[in-house]
């Protein structure tokens, strides 16, 4: 009996799948073995999701370098917290230290990276960002009217022409207070069209596009043949308000929107565009002032394209699609329905001729519903379940993520055929090939991150880390080479090659072109003045002082604003300042760098500030006082470095 | 008195005109590696300027007591172009002339230039690692930091290097020249008699 328990005991456990720790093999270990002072091949910029910030990491090794604070504050850097940052994430709701950012899109021309720009989006309230390449910095936010959550964003077109901004929710346009139940009737779709500036990058919104009520999700511009035209996944054509998770899943088909954005251009160079008052927030960062200025736009121009039938075209496309990606060719575009069994990926000389013959099944609001089978260069049979992204190599493979199924599948775009699948760990969201959405991938690698962490890692509690894993896409199977964690909540990211990258990588800041109005470039400039209740100090920073480090006169009721140079014109010297109480953050400045520390005593008596970055064998010593009167004192406004006074 | 052979005169001009780069290269480098500097320090002194990593070498040098290094620290900076430019006209001159002693004065004016200028950096060396702030910050007892005045020396945690650069190594191939020129002068007139 006993034995028969054993033995039924053992054909059970024989049974249970392999475990995932048996699948990395080889020499997988050597492929992401990068040896101590060598650099990675790539450099992975992936999206942090609901920290609102970037992070940057290095592949193959999976090891982080960076956090980039975008759409949050970040009081490591003093990030939203210096008077210079504050301004960065001013919105028409006024100060919103938060988002999610969930998308990443590195800039291209001809359709190839070119290491200029990492934009990214914010999902919450509506937001775009350019980062510097260079900096590693967020440069310019640009707030997106008219709305509901920024998610088909920020993908660009071919030349950096264009970013997009599609509203994920639908809502009634101007603020109009109407009953949700009145969705068909009231509610609209909205994708902004934001011109980018070749030379410097800067962003303003061109136009927007009114379309028909319901779920903007993901999107892609197309490129090569189909380079003056967009395609943008749509959910919810059911229009349900309420319990979308069987409300907005009912029709075998929901829609690709290909967008002719050239066809826009023209009506909007016609004048035909309509002028909406709207109020959105323009926020810049000019690194040589090392201040953001925060605008307040008014006016967007606007297309709604039921009157203007040849911009929009809906391709029907299975359930509820997702992903909406391009292919390195520009010819095909593969839609991900994430509730059906199947992948349609169509044509784009196929759509062009099923316009021209007005080959449509009907239409949607008077915008013309091409046929799906006009359309269609085929169908990815079985290819999993929950096709979410689509990735591709060079060599005419596409690598598509299947949340439910937990898989990465590669097939071949062309013929459709299934190639190879791996498992991962667990419920893949987005996944990354270096190069991948553009013209010429890189190829060499497949990241996936993964929405479910579960047992990968140490256990940290009930909140785990992330988890991204690389696999090896150089031959015919894929192969896992490497798990690693990630921070925040990683969406899509992007992997570019850091020959591309570190050659121009900021190191410092000349101190001769800072521009700052409260700058000390030299100890000689170093002052304390008083304005009215505001007392101005002209910091600066050397290792391993701050001048003044001994400062008086300053009363109760006073607003202490600390403006730290820092004098240093070294790589890797940057120094930091933080002072006793301070009821927001610390700055760190870079070399030739000045930023804002605002401080408001609240009692009296002598109060310590030190440098917070460990710069120096005497960084212990870099510290000063700062002595607080009470309100109406007359000690008088004095300062100081290395002056002893002798006492009374 | 000995006249030069046309081929004496030719190397002589050359010899000359190749110092005309000591206005345009460097002449000397120090050369700086420490764990947290593995790209290296380098300071380079021109005829009359110091390029390179000066600053960063004066702001760690600052610990130790070391002075910050200025042009102003060395009057030689003033008058360099005149000794260089004076030897450029004698060298000429000395072609011209067409006379051994003047080639035999010219080779040994550069010679002399050359051991002077040794002096005289082995001199500032020491005074600016010897002569130290009493109050730094760091003061190892014993110790003192002249830079090597050519060839690589351990100072703390810094490997100091000192040598001729692009201009210096022209200077020497001058010298070399005029040299030669002088051995080529006396062979021919030994192998005469």
């Amino acid at each position: 009996m006993l034995a028969l328990l054993i033995g039924t005991a053992a054909v059970f456990s024989s049974c249970k799948p392999k475990g995932p720790a048996d699948v990395a093999m080889g020499d997988a270990a050597s492929k992401v073995y990068v040896a101590p002072g060598k650099y990675d091949e790539f450099y992975n910029i992936v999206s942090g999701g609901f920290n609102g910030q970037i992070a940057v990491y290095g592949i193959p090794s999976g090891r982080l370098f960076k956090i980039l604070p975008v759409f949050s504050v970040f009081p490591e850097s003093g990030y939203g917290y210096s008077e210079e940052t504050k301004p960065m994430l001013n919105t028409s709701h006024g100060f919103v230290p938060w988002d999610d950012l969930h998308h990443i899109a590195l800039s291209t021309t001809k359709g190839e990276h070119d290491g200029r720009w990492i934009f990214a989006n914010g999902n919450n309230t509506p937001r775009v960002a350019r980062v510097s390449f260079k900096s590693f910095r967020t440069e310019e936010i640009l707030e997106i009217p008219n709305s509901g959550g920024n998610h088909s964003s920020p993908f660009i077109t071919e030349n950096t022409e264009y970013l997009v901004a599609g509203t994920r929710f639908s809502i009634p346009m101007d603020n109009k207070d109407v009953p949700i139940s009145s969705y068909k009737e009231n509610f609209k779709g909205s994708i902004s069209f934001v011109k980018i500036d070749p030379v410097n990058g800067h962003m303003n919104i061109a136009f927007q596009l009114r379309t028909p009520g319901f779920n903007y999700d993901l999107s892609r511009a197309g490129k090569g043949p189909s380079h003056g035209w967009f395609f943008f996944s749509c959910y919810n054509t059911e229009q349900a308000y309420t319990l979308l998770e069987v409300n907005a899943s009912q029709k075998d088909k929901d829609f690709i929107m290909a967008v002719n954005w050239k066809k826009a251009e023209e009506y909007i160079a016609q004048g035909k565009g309509k002028t909406e008052k709207v109020r959105y927030a323009h926020n810049t960062y000019d690194d040589k002032t090392h201040s953001a200025t925060s605008k307040m736009e008014n006016e967007v121009l606007v297309l709604d394209v039921s009157e203007f039938p040849d911009i929009v075209y809906f391709i029907p496309c299975a359930k509820s699609p997702h992903g909406c990606d391009v292919d390195p060719t520009g010819e095909y575009i593969v839609g991900s329905g994430k509730l059906a069994a199947m992948m349609p990926v169509f044509s784009f000389t196929k759509i062009q001729n099923a316009i021209a013959n007005k080959d449509y099944e009907g239409d949607f609001n008077g915008i013309p519903v091409i046929k799906y089978e006009a359309a269609l260069h085929g169908e990815v049979k079985k290819p999993g379940l929950g096709p979410l992204h689509t990735e591709f190599d060079e060599k005419g493979n596409a690598y598509t993520s299947m949340f439910v199924s937990s898989e990465i599948v590669k097939w071949n775009v062309k013929t459709l055929e299934i190639l190879d699948r791996v498992p991962t760990y667990y419920s893949i969201g987005h996944l990354s090939v270096p190069g991948g959405p553009t013209a010429k991938p890189h190829g060499k690698y497949v990241i996936a991150y993964n929405k479910i962490t579960k047992d990968r890692y140490l256990p940290t509690g009930p909140e785990l880390s992330q988890s991204a894993q690389l696999y090896d896409i150089s031959g015919d199977k894929m192969r896992l080479l490497l798990d690693f964690p990630t921070v925040g909540e990683p969406h899509y990211a992007e992997a570019i090659p850091a020959s591309m990258i570190t050659p121009t990588s900021t190191k410092i800041y000349k101190i001769e072109e800072n521009e700052h109005q409260y700058a000390a470039k030299g100890e000689a400039q170093a002052k304390v003045e008083r304005k009215g209740n505001e007392i101005h100090v002209y910091m600066t920073a050397i290792r391993s002082h701050l001048t003044p480090d001994n400062i008086e006169g300053v009363r109760l009721g006073d607003e202490v604003f600390f403006h730290v140079t820092n004098l240093e014109q070294d790589w890797d010297v940057p120094h930091g300042f933080a002072i006793k109480g301070a009821a927001n953050a610390e700055i760190l400045i870079m070399p030739g760098e000045t930023q804002t520390l605002k401080w408001k005593p609240l009692t009296t008596g002598v109060v310590p500030f030190y440098c917070t970055d460990f710069c120096s064998a005497l960084h212990q010593e870099m510290s000063g006082y700062i002595r607080i009167s009470p309100a109406g004192s007359n000690t008088p406004l004095k300062f100081s470095t290395g002056k002893i006074e002798g006492q009374p | 008195m000995k006249k030069l052979k046309p081929l004496s005169r030719i190397l002589i001009i050359l010899s000359a005109v190749l110092m005309v780069s000591g206005y345009f290269l460097p002449l000397w480098q120090i050369l700086m590696w420490a764990p947290q500097y593995p790209e290296g320090l380098d300071m380079q002194i021109w005829i009359n300027d110091i390029k390179g990593d000066v600053k960063i070498i004066s702001a760690l040098n600052h610990y130790i007591g070391m002075r910050h290094i200025e042009v102003s620290m060395f009057p030689e900076f003033q008058y360099m172009i005149y000794i260089v430019g004076f030897l450029i006209a004698f060298g000429l001159l000395a072609s011209l002339v067409n006379r051994r002693f003047m080639l035999v004065t010219f080779t040994t004016l550069i010679i002399a230039c050359a051991l002077a200028a040794l002096v005289d950096f082995y001199l500032w060396g020491y005074d600016y690692g010897h002569n130290l702030d009493p109050t730094a910050p760091i003061i190892v007892p014993g110790m003192s930091y002249q830079p090597p005045l050519i060839g690589t020396k351990q100072l703390l945690n810094f490997t100091a290097f000192s040598g001729p650069d692009i201009g210096g190594w022209i200077f020497i191939a001058s010298g070399i020249l005029a040299i030669g020129t002088v051995v080529f002068e006396f062979k021919r007139f030994h192998n005469k008699i």
